[in-house]
């Protein structure tokens, strides 16, 4: 549900020795704030899971030694009231985990920078007080965390989806964003809008979802780079714009941030449910792209080329994520701005130009209005060479051999998957976008030489190879967070290749890495 | 400069001969030659509709988009490059039916470009339907009974959006047309020109003759800055005022983006700022 500061909610953290990106189901260590939050996620309770709290919120069936009784409200009310509970536990954690102390202040001060004095002082007391409560823990051997450090990853960047996809919107030279307020895709443009005025970006929230993609295709027709950012819900209202982008040979960036339908469905939670959706949009025959990142630096580089390839080709180009995606926060070593190349691919014109001139590539120079003596006409009617409407057939045959003709110039510039694990594998396990983490994290318990995972950040169109790696397997297997296996059906339909078995997940929830793992071994074998 | 600059030479117009759309079409001309406009920094949107072929008529970087979205279209051109001088220009139906509420949020938004409204209170392309502005009554194949809906009234709603320039001319008076039209491109912000046209082919009703003897001009003594007489006078309907109704200037949404502040060049010129994104990426370590 949607939750602003009633309910439940739970956050999940994940330290480790070695890194780790996928979620699991089991809890180690569990802090409930509140009654409710033991229920909330009593199906992944275990008796080796400890938890740290008030022993009055427990309830019944949690007690003894694993349920130890840390008073945070009432440290909290000494402090200056319950809202100092949160800083009190992440200081007990931290204290646990020995995080250094003055580590934890430098960031409360950075965290409540803005706020007045006494906030800060107050929140720096309440982490004196969390780590008191780790100290006496550790002191009495009643709490053990070992972990191996690593300093190294103190230098690292703590960044979530929806930051490093709009790094790389910026990075791809994102100049224009318009969009219409949905979950999860909202907080991209709120944070494009944060740095709008730093990064010279126009973010406009427009009256709807059509309005924002004919804005957004407006202002790439003026040269600017624009993106449309929405879930699918919104990109239902979209598509109509997409097609015309199609017929119009305009370059389009577009956003899904997918969420499980159909109509509202579970606004909150995640899917993968609009694969199909994205291929199939708009009516009459277009080609498009359609890229899926499933890391965080793929979301930041595939952001990045999108602007890219939509300008190159001239073609609407898709970035499809999800709420797991963009909500994650993950530690990197680093995002390398200049890594891709900013091109811009419009022309000067000359008196005589032609928008829709006919060439051997089928692509015609692509020209903006003001900027060179030609000027541009489009048409979403059928068109002549020039942009105006015609009702000559034999012309319409030649537009659509050229606009399909960059369907060719794609299919020689897409991304190829990439392969974790043993080239000479008996099994393939497939996936695409989000799943990436799980299905590498799941395979790495396994522990198997013969099975590899083809992780695909382009889904459409589909690498040329594809069809070579599936044959090299002699049992192939498809993970999806969807309940029609919608990338299988992609590859069926492309390849002819029907996957052997497929793991599908469609609860509003995505895969854990446990669940992954005995979901693959039942498979496997 | 002469309306040749214009020309498109030898085409093919789809109008019915006597369409109030060509003598739309050459008052636009005229204005846009007088107001020394070079094609080449005019860009003209359109939506679908007959008078949505208007700018296939003469020359001009061209837009023609999707039934109903042209004005989104045209906000953002002017937001990316506001050295262009952008005129939407498109029919009752696409307009007011399908684009309505585009039609209300770009009036509050207030971009600097210029709305011309063939309004001729039928369907054309479509062949006679009834449109938001057809009147109580109009009898079609579909409304076989006459419209039941009270008409749309544009000029009404955009003042009461306090729309930046609001105007209502008669395509059987070229020169006044071609006076207000020009008005309209050179004030600073929206301005809507609703132009009633008769369709001399599905139109029985708001004939030529209907509308010369059911319209009348605006005094010279008329006050468009006074709102709540604008709105009267949008509000009669016994004959309909032509004229400048209603000016309201204000700030337009392209003087309000940040992008301009300290520069003015068009969006296309520019490049991101790399290095301040690293340093953007560098604030994500540590804390």
């Amino acid at each position: 549900m949607s939750r602003i500061r009633g309910g439940s909610n739970s956050t999940l953290v994940l330290v480790s020795s070695s890194r780790v990106s996928a979620p699991v189901d089991r809890i180690d260590l569990l802090i409930p704030f509140s009654p409710g939050a033991v229920g909330h996620v009593q199906k992944r309770i275990s008796p080796k899971t400890i938890l740290l709290g008030e022993k009055k919120i427990y309830g019944k069936e949690y007690q003894g030694e694993r349920a130890i009784d840390v008073p945070l409200s009432q440290i909290a009310s000494e402090i200056g009231g319950p809202i100092y509970s949160n800083t009190v536990a992440v200081a007990l954690l931290a204290g646990l985990l020995k995080v250094e102390r003055e580590f934890l202040n430098q960031y409360l001060r950075h965290h409540f920078a803005g706020k007045d004095e006494n906030t800060i002082q107050k929140n720096i007391e309440a982490a004196r007080r969390g780590y008191e409560v780790s100290d006496e823990l550790l002191r009495n051997g009643i709490l053990q965390i070992d972990l191996v450090r690593h300093n190294e990853i103190k230098d690292e960047i703590l960044i979530d989806g929806v930051e490093a996809l709009a790094m790389g919107a910026i990075a791809g030279g994102c100049n224009f964003l318009s969009f219409y307020p949905m979950s999860p895709s909202t907080a991209v443009a709120v944070l494009l809008a944060e740095h709008s005025k730093e990064f010279g970006i126009i973010v406009e929230q427009a009256e709807d979802e059509i309005s924002a993609m004919n804005m957004g295709i407006g202002a790439w027709y003026a040269g600017a780079r624009g993106l449309a950012s929405t879930s699918g819900g919104g990109f239902a209202l979209m598509v109509e714009g997409l097609s015309l982008a199609g017929m119009i040979e305009s370059p389009m960036v577009v956003h899904i941030g997918q969420r499980p339908g159909p109509a509202t469905g579970l606004p909150t939670r995640t899917e993968q449910g609009d694969l199909l959706f994205a291929l199939y949009a708009g009516h009459g025959e277009f080609p498009r792209v359609i890229l899926a990142p499933g890391t965080i630096e793929d979301c930041f580089y595939l952001a990045q080329n999108a602007f890219n390839l939509a300008d190159q080709y001239q073609v609407p180009v898709f970035i499809l994520t999800d709420q797991y995606l963009l909500e994650s926060h993950y530690n990197i070593p680093s995002l390398d701005t200049a890594r891709i190349p900013l091109q811009k691919h419009f022309v000067e014109t000359e008196r005589g130009y032609k928008r829709y001139q006919l060439t051997e590539s089928g692509l015609s120079p692509r020209g903006i209005p003001g900027f060179g003596k030609g000027i541009v006409v489009l048409d979403s009617d059928e068109h002549d060479e020039e942009g105006h409407i015609t009702e000559d057939l034999d012309l319409r045959t030649k537009m659509v051999n050229k606009r399909f003709k960059k369907m060719d110039l794609l299919k020689k510039d897409v991304i190829p998957p990439e392969l974790v694990g043993p080239e000479n594998y008996k099994t393939l396990i497939i996936g695409w976008g989000s799943t990436y983490h799980a299905i590498k994290e799941a395979l790495g318990r396994l522990d198997r030489e013969d099975v590899a995972f083809l992780y695909f950040k382009q889904v459409y169109p589909l690498h040329p190879d594809t069809i070579t790696w599936i044959k090299k397997a002699k049992k192939t297997v498809i993970v999806e967070n969807n309940g029609t296996c919608q990338f299988g059906q992609l590859i069926r339909m492309q390849t002819g290749f029907d996957m052997d078995r497929k793991i599908l997940k469609y609860n509003g929830l995505p895969f854990s890495v446990e669940e992954l793992e005995e979901r693959l071994k039942s498979v496997l074998d | 400069m002469d309306t040749k600059w214009f020309d498109m030479g030898e085409i093919d117009i789809a109008w019915c001969p006597g369409c109030g759309n060509f003598a739309i079409l050459n008052a636009l001309k005229e204005a846009l030659s007088e107001l020394e406009i070079k094609p080449e920094r005019l860009v003209v949107v359109s939506g679908i509709g007959q008078a949505a072929k208007a700018p296939h008529y003469y020359k001009c970087n061209l837009f023609n988009g999707l039934h109903g979205r042209s004005l989104p279209v045209a906000t953002a051109i002017k937001a990316a490059n506001p050295e262009l001088i952008v005129i939407d220009e498109s029919g009752d139906g696409c307009m007011y039916g399908e684009g309505g509420n585009h039609f209300i949020h770009a009036i509050r938004r207030n971009p600097n470009i210029t709305n011309i409204v063939h309004n001729n209170m039928v369907y054309g392309l479509t062949k006679g339907q009834a449109s938001p502005t057809s009147l109580q009554g109009f009898k079609t194949l579909v409304q076989r009974e006459g419209v039941f809906q009270e008409a749309f009234n544009p000029i009404a709603l955009a003042i009461s959006l306090g729309a930046s320039f609001v105007a209502r001319a008669f395509a059987g008076d070229i020169s006044q047309t071609k006076d207000i039209i020009k008005k309209a491109i050179s004030h600073k912000g929206y301005s809507l020109v609703d132009v009633l046209q008769p369709c001399v082919t599905y139109n029985k009703l708001n004939t030529y003759q209907w509308f010369k003897g059911k319209t009348y001009y605006l005094e010279a003594s008329y006050d468009p800055y006074d709102r709540m007489e604008a709105f009267r006078r949008a509000s009669e309907a016994e004959k309909l005022p032509l004229g400048i109704f209603y000016l309201n200037p204000k700030p337009t949404f392209e003087e309000k983006l940040s992008v301009y502040q300290e520069r003015k060049d068009p969006l296309y010129t520019r490049s991101p700022d790399l290095k301040k994104l690293s340093e953007w990426i560098d604030s994500k370590r540590g804390i």
